[in-house]
């Protein structure tokens, strides 16, 4: 073995991340020989927390994954769901927490770049993207310059790519402080039969790298996304990649016009841990392996090393195998699009990396022992403490119309607005519903049907119950996109959690994972794509539980769906689901108690699955039938807020009247599985007792007109009133 | 009616108004690389469309003007060939000198996506014969650099010659401060060249020709295109 062998310290190793138990491990796949620092590099990258899911993959192992319209699930780089007509959604979310606390426009941006990326490399032209950001407390001194930075490094991506930015979610809480969640998510379209996938087969034939040089940016990039933060974490500034959206968008018209060609045999892109990452894993699933010759590797700079060629996490690159002799194919595409474009390396049937520099091996690696044998533990962990239930009497409850309006224009109630109208939420001609509904509606291009997207969790029902809270956030993306009428397809999860290494958060994200999987079995949606984010503590304080659930629901007839605004004067508002009371409501971890009250306590609403279920389905036939010109799922803030958005939406007021007093727990209660609908007043007798003969509760509980949200006989409170605070806040927010 | 559409490297609006010109005049528009050194011969129009060619780098439309196409665009603009300019199609179209003045970035500093307000102020043109003299449309802007600026000589000139083809206005009309989005002179949302053969703008009526999308108001624009050239 002639390798370099600058001998490696006991400090390189705890520098690389690795555990003693670990290096022991990597000494036996080298069969007692000592890796060379370019080597311990390589281990360290590929047994990170970030790419290797060693605490988490024992549980997501047991999420349902299977459904006869799943085309592919997790395991590549986005999961594939047939759509009928021969198409496919392809689609995944993905975590920037780490370099966008640190970096806030390029963290975001390059957030949104990589997921782009993830879809596709699978053949797929990107048709929307979405994210979920949780910021800090309103008034820590970051939070404001996080936001206007995520806002417009998400943006400044998307809008430049050319891919619609269709909604997603924004909230604030002191758990997030230092450490905010950046999460984006894109869904594309493909056809059926041209989609790619990663697995490197063929000894001999060519390895292609195009798109970006590599550069010194990003190096060691997933190593930190592994680990804690502290006051020094701004000196990880460096770590943090820089975007090029305009190579981006000339790599997607590349590819696309390539994997129109039949010249492809495996594709990968370059995100977490670059070039290491993407040989070992399409090596690895194609059970080859490969010589590659750095030398030919495009660079920015003369004087990079193997070991910062191998480790550079430089944005929008790729790297493919090709049929062999089909390499001038290729090379006059990206010529065209003024990429950079370089035959790498050749696949080999050693089931080894070689790396080769100025024509000296630099690195020789087994590849399936490396890349398959990462550790895998078990981690210990707790069951969260249940918590007691909230007794609906457990404040005293001030006039409804006082609460109502603070609520509105509450951090996480009021109007995103502000956030919206910096993505382009338009472009490419076919987003149906736009940002501020309970999903967003795109049109499948040249069609008359739609993919209805959305993205939710709860933290706050996470913490208090992990797994009522898992269930919850499945479930709620499940009723938003019903609420379209769509028919609900597959998730991607996106987990958000702290230090792993402390039993309390294992056991959250055990508790959120078993949650996840029972309300995807009870729904029929399986999980096709994930990500896991950990470590996201800073001095110690761990966030909220943060499972982020996307998904996404086919609408088979763009005339058949629903939107939230109220539509006309005098048709009737009609509460489908949950228990039959007026009188009773669910506060535990409710916004009200949180934010009028100061109360973070108490068990989260529970989900009923199976109810969710025949609930979900009923309003879906209500929609599709176009029996119901209006439907909202009642979520954060209760009746009265759903009530009040309705209102905002179709500005026209609502007179509330369910026959005796509405009470505040009523009101502002966070029961499950509820929808409001309206329906001209004839109608209303029938709805209900349709839903009442299928074992749903339903009644009438108010009437839409006038300007005002108003009780029956009762106080009220213009619809004018509501939009200055709804939309207020945000501006004057971000404006002072 | 024969169109052409240019594309750059970075242009994301080409599909959005070849699906809109196709819908409205039943012709396909010619797709049109900028590496190419000539136009189709017997243009009616050619569309320069809206998104961020070359990445916006160094001046939305700077490095897009100086592509190998743009000679052949000025000389068929030049003997009359139809123009139009949409978002980053209106920069390019003020960077390589068919149309007076420059788009800087937005007074607030922040991307603008939204429907806006527009009062028609020139129908008596080959793109707006089929609006009305103050006639309010609803048409969606989304940029990053729609603040229109020229010395105040030129804006004197396009006042008198009529060339103010659209400006940003309320619900009503009004033209004032409020209703503008991103700080243009005297709320000029669309220009036209002296025969009134070129047409620059930053809102996209080809985002809202399609009853599904939430309207209608871009329509006329191209029926007014294909009444004039059939």
């Amino acid at each position: 073995m002639t390798l370099p062998n600058e001998s490696i310290t006991k400090e390189d190793i705890t520098a690389h991340g690795l555990t003693e138990e670990e290096y022991e491990r990597v000494l036996e796949i080298l069969d007692g020989r000592e890796p060379n620092l370019i080597e311990l590099g390589i281990f360290s990258v590929m047994w990170s927390e970030h790419c290797s899911y060693k605490s988490s993959k024992k549980w997501l192992k047991t999420l349902p994954t299977e459904a006869p319209w799943v085309i592919c699930g997790p395991g590549e780089n986005a999961g594939v769901v047939d759509i009928g007509d021969g198409l496919a959604a392809i689609f995944k979310m993905e975590s920037h927490n780490h370099p966008s606390f640190i970096e806030p426009f390029q963290g975001a941006a390059t957030g949104v770049g990589g997921i782009l990326r993830d879809v596709f490399t699978m053949g797929a032209r990107p048709i929307a993207n979405m994210n979920a950001l949780r910021f800090g407390d309103i008034n820590h001194p970051k939070t404001k310059h996080l936001v206007a930075g995520v806002v417009s490094g998400i943006g400044g991506y998307g809008n430049c790519v050319g891919v619609p930015t269709v909604g997603g979610e924004v909230n604030f809480h002191s758990a997030y402080n230092g450490n905010i969640l950046v999460n984006a998510m894109t869904v594309g379209l493909a056809q059926q039969d041209r989609i790619f996938y990663s697995a490197a087969s063929g000894p001999g034939n060519p390895v292609i790298y195009v798109g970006s040089k590599t550069g010194k940016d990003g190096i060691h990039g997933a190593t930190m996304a592994s680990a804690e933060f502290d006051e020094d974490s701004e000196e990880k500034r460096p770590t943090v990649q820089v975007g090029d959206p305009f190579t981006e968008k000339l790599l997607i018209e590349a590819c696309l016009e390539l994997m129109a060609t039949d010249t492809i045999v495996a594709i990968q892109d370059m995100g977490a841990a670059g070039l290491t990452c993407s040989t070992f894993e399409m090596c690895s699933k194609g059970g080859t392996g490969i010589e590659m010759n750095l030398n030919a590797v495009p660079i920015r700079e003369a004087d990079m090393t193997p070991y910062e060629i191998m480790l550079s996490e430089s944005q929008e690159r790729m790297l493919m195998v090709l049929e062999p002799g089909k390499e001038h194919i290729a090379q006059a595409i990206f010529e065209k699009w003024e990429l950079a474009f370089a035959v790498v390396g050749t696949l080999t049937d050693s089931g080894r990396m070689v790396l080769l520099k100025d024509g000296k091996e630099v690195a020789d690696l087994p590849i399936d022992p490396l890349a398959e044998a990462s550790p895998e533990y078990d981690r210990p962990w707790v069951e969260t403490p249940k918590a007691d239930v909230v007794a609906p009497d457990c404040v005293a409850h001030g006039d409804w119309t006082e609460s109502l309006k603070k609520l509105i224009g509450a951090p996480d109630l009021a109007s995103r607005r502000w956030v919206w109208e910096q993505y382009d939420h338009m472009v490419m001609g076919d987003t149906v519903q736009c940002p501020g509904g309970d999903a967003a509606v795109v049109r499948i291009h040249d069609s008359e049907r739609g993919l209805a997207i959305t993205t939710d969790c709860t933290p706050r029902y996470v913490k208090a119950d992990p797994f009522e809270g898992g269930k919850q956030a499945v479930a709620e993306t499940w009723r938003n996109l019903t609420a379209t009428g769509a028919r609900p397809l597959a998730i991607t999860d996106n987990l958000n959690f702290g230090n792993p290494e402390k039993p309390p958060i294992m056991g959250q994200m055990v508790g959120a994972i078993k949650g996840i999987g029972e309300a995807c079995l009870a729904l029929d949606t399986p999980v096709v794509s994930g990500n896991v984010s950990l470590y996201n503590e800073t001095d110690g304080e761990p966030i909220l539980p943060t499972p982020t659930i996307g998904a996404i629901g086919i609408i088979d007839n763009l005339d058949q769906t629903a939107t939230v605004g109220f539509k006309a004067d005098g048709d009737a508002v009609i509460l489908i689901g949950g228990a039959d009371t007026v009188t009773d409501g669910w506060l535990g971890q409710s916004l009200y108690l949180r934010d009028l009250h100061s109360i973070e306590e108490g068990a989260p609403p529970p989900v009923d699955l199976a109810q969710e279920r025949v609930t979900g389905d009923a309003v879906r036939a209500l929609i599709t039938a176009e029996q119901v010109n209006a439907c909202h799922d009642v979520a954060d803030g209760g009746v009265a807020i759903a009530l009040a958005e309705m209102a905002l939406s179709g500005d026209i007021g609502v007179t509330i009247d369910t026959g005796s007093d509405a009470s505040a727990p009523w009101l502002f209660g966070e029961d499950q599985g509820r929808y409001l609908v309206t329906c001209g007043a004839d109608e209303a007798g029938d709805i209900v007792q349709a839903m009442t003969d299928a074992g749903i509760t339903a009644r009438q509980i108010g009437t839409t007109g006038g300007d005002a949200v108003s009780i029956a006989g009762g106080a009220s409170v213009s619809v004018k009133d509501l939009r200055d605070l709804h939309e207020g806040w945000f501006p004057s927010y971000m404006a002072a | 009616m024969k169109s052409a559409v240019i594309v750059f490297p970075g242009s994301n609006c080409d599909r959005d108004i070849a699906v809109t010109l196709t819908k409205v005049t039943g012709h396909k528009p010619e797709m049109v690389w900028h590496r190419d050194a000539t136009l189709p011969d017997g243009l009616d129009l050619v569309a320069v469309p809206g998104g961020f060619s070359y990445g916006d780098y160094l001046r939305s439309g700077a490095m897009a003007a100086n592509s190998p196409i743009i000679s052949d665009l000025k000389k068929k603009a030049e003997s009359g060939v139809l123009t139009l300019g949409i978002c980053n199609g209106f920069q390019i179209l003020t960077e390589c000198g068919l149309l007076p003045g420059a788009l800087i970035r937005n007074q607030d500093l922040k991307f603008v996506c939204r429907d806006v307000n527009l009062s028609v102020e020139q129908p008596d043109s080959v793109f707006t014969a089929q609006y009305k003299k103050s006639q309010v449309i609803r048409i969606p802007v989304a940029h990053h650099d729609g603040n229109y600026r020229a010395d105040d000589d030129t804006l004197q000139q396009l006042e008198d010659e009529g060339r103010v083809a659209f400006r940003y206005c309320d619900e009503n009309g009004n033209v004032d401060e409020d209703a503008n989005p991103n700080g243009s002179a005297l709320n000029i949302a669309g220009v036209l060249n002296s025969t009134k053969s070129v047409l620059g703008m930053m809102p996209h009526p080809e985002r809202l020709a399609d009853t599904r999308l939430g309207g209608q108001d871009g329509v006329p624009m191209f029926e007014s295109l294909l009444e004039r050239l059939s």
